[in-house]
């Protein structure tokens, strides 16, 4: 693959990563977050997939049919799922979206400042853009604190992890195939088990809001 | 030099005031159509200028001299405006600041002419119309000026005739990803601040939620036809500036007969195709709860901020 192309690319990708992470934090309804969500980890598989091809690795290109699989289709459909058995769609976040998206912006300048050491480490495409994948990592920790149900939170933890995995591969070009492996079925356990404890709220106390949640009872 | 660019800026100004009236007739019929309605026709706001302009202009006692003042003050803005951005060509002097920030006051101007106007009267409809505008336009003046600053970066310079020619230069930036959110984002500011669909409907005079027309509610008469003219240069100008930056082709780069007129032709090609796919899309759109507003242009200013930060992570590489 040509290099100009291949840096087209890969801007185009972190873009669209960017993109979905930003529409994450604009649009409050649960089953858009969880198509953006797909949207997010199939554009990833594709960043993967490019990595890959540019470096000619057929472990790479293994790691990004896996999380094309996992992370494209798996986990969303799994949230899908439990989202469906809670009745209302919207969230009513902590703070209003104007101010998240105002937040949003700050932590884009934020990931720029502090991931500039690491870019100018290296000199490829992939360096330059990995103050994307700090900014999902921080839009990530934003959702994940600003959401009230237990499913937006859910959606925010996993924006958290596609930021992590994307630092991961931007930087080195992707973990050794066991790592990557163990990350993956992680998330997915956590998923599961969240999943279950989601159903298990919401059967015992009918809604998943978890600001009601604050004395134990016996 | 010098002669072309004055003689261009003016031929700008004056093609412009003919064609939006009839880009605001297209606008209107290719709505009226799309709704199963025959409309009046693309000459309609012609006609209703001309009606306009013979009448005379009706103060209410207590009325102050910004009544007759600002309207003629939004329209010099418009036509600034109209003069300054590249639209037939891309030439240049110094004698004409075709800079970012410039243009980006002086439509600030007009947006405050425009309220001061609503605020004259002293009723409640014109109050809450311009204060409703100042709060738009507090937040879609920054939006526009980030989202073209984005696109002076790799470029160099704020002149907006120097970034179109870059483009003609090098095609292959216009679909870069700098240059897409840059243009989304300019699309948002420009519907809010033209008071189009998603932010406030056009085709209403009497609504609680409106906001250009509340502020016109009061005028009648001469004053009218210039705050009208001047909104619809705004649209226009702001219209014919994503032309330019998304189609630069065929902008006159030399001062030739020929060239001068594929320019006036592709102006009109593109500011009547836009304007048509502006109103298309706004059949489909329902206006926004007031409140919702701020959400979209904060929405649109990340984005333009967003498109800054990708043109500084790429300029790098």
């Amino acid at each position: 693959m040509a290099d100009s192309l291949f840096a087209q690319l890969i801007g185009l990708c972190a873009g669209v990563l960017l993109l979905s992470a930003v529409l994450l934090v604009w649009r409050r309804t649960r089953s858009g977050n969880i198509r953006l969500l797909s949207l997010q980890g199939t554009t990833l598989a594709v960043l993967v997939a490019m990595i890959g091809l540019h470096r000619t690795s057929v472990e790479t290109l293994a790691v990004a049919g896996l999380v094309m699989f996992l992370k494209g289709y798996l986990l969303p459909t799994l949230l899908a799922r439990s989202a469906l058995r809670s009745d209302v769609d919207r969230d009513a976040p902590v703070i209003n979206p104007t101010a998240a998206l105002l937040l949003v912006a700050l932590l884009a300048i934020l990931a720029y400042v502090v991931s500039r050491p690491l870019a100018s480490l290296g000199s490829g495409p992939t360096t330059q853009v990995v103050p994307v994948g700090m900014t999902l990592v921080l839009i990530g920790f934003m959702l994940l604190a600003t959401g009230r149900h237990a499913i937006s939170q859910l959606i925010g933890f996993l924006v958290l992890d596609n930021g992590i995995a994307t630092v991961a591969f931007l930087a080195s070009g992707g973990v050794p195939l066991v790592v990557e492996l163990g990350v993956l079925i992680d998330v997915l356990l956590v998923v599961l088990i969240l999943r279950v404890l989601t159903g298990r709220i919401q059967t015992e106390y009918g809604a998943t809001d978890l600001d009601d949640l604050t004395e134990l009872r016996g | 030099m010098n002669v072309d660019a004055i003689f261009l800026a003016f031929l700008q100004m004056v093609v412009m005031v003919i064609l939006t009236p009839l880009l605001i007739g297209i606008m209107r019929q290719v709505r009226n159509r799309l709704e199963g309605r025959v409309g009046p026709g693309i000459l309609q706001p012609w006609r209703d200028l001309r009606k306009l302009f013979a009448k005379e202009p009706l103060r209410a006692p207590g009325m102050s001299w910004v009544q007759s003042v600002g309207p003629i003050l939004l329209m010099i803005s418009s036509l600034s405006v109209c003069a300054l951005i590249p639209l037939v060509s891309t030439i240049h002097s110094r004698l004409i600041p075709g800079d970012l920030f410039v243009v980006v006051s002086i439509l600030l101007l007009g947006t405050v002419a425009l309220a001061l106007v609503g605020l004259d009267a002293g009723t409640a409809f014109g109050g809450m119309g311009s204060s409703r505008h100042m709060t738009i336009a507090a937040m879609v003046e920054p939006t526009v000026l980030v989202a073209i600053y984005a696109l002076s970066i790799p470029i160099g310079s704020s002149a907006l005739g120097a970034i179109v020619r870059a483009r003609i230069a090098d095609p292959s930036s216009i679909i870069s990803l700098v240059s897409l959110l840059a243009l989304v984002a300019l699309g948002i500011a420009t519907m809010a601040e033209t008071s189009r669909m998603p932010v406030d409907n056009p085709s209403t005079h009497l609504e609680l939620t409106m906001v250009h027309e509340a502020m016109v509610l009061e005028s009648s008469g001469r004053d009218l036809a210039w705050l009208e003219l001047g909104s619809w240069l705004r649209l226009g100008a702001l219209l014919g500036l994503i032309g330019s930056l998304l189609l630069p082709w065929g902008m006159a780069t030399q001062p030739t007969i020929l060239e001068i007129f594929l320019g006036l032709f592709m102006l009109i090609v593109k500011l009547f195709g836009l304007g048509a796919l502006l109103s298309g899309m706004e059949v489909f759109l329902a206006k926004l709860r007031l409140f919702r507003v701020p959400e979209l242009l904060a929405g649109s200013f990340v984005i333009a901020l967003l498109a800054v930060i990708a043109s500084y992570l790429l300029e790098v590489s």
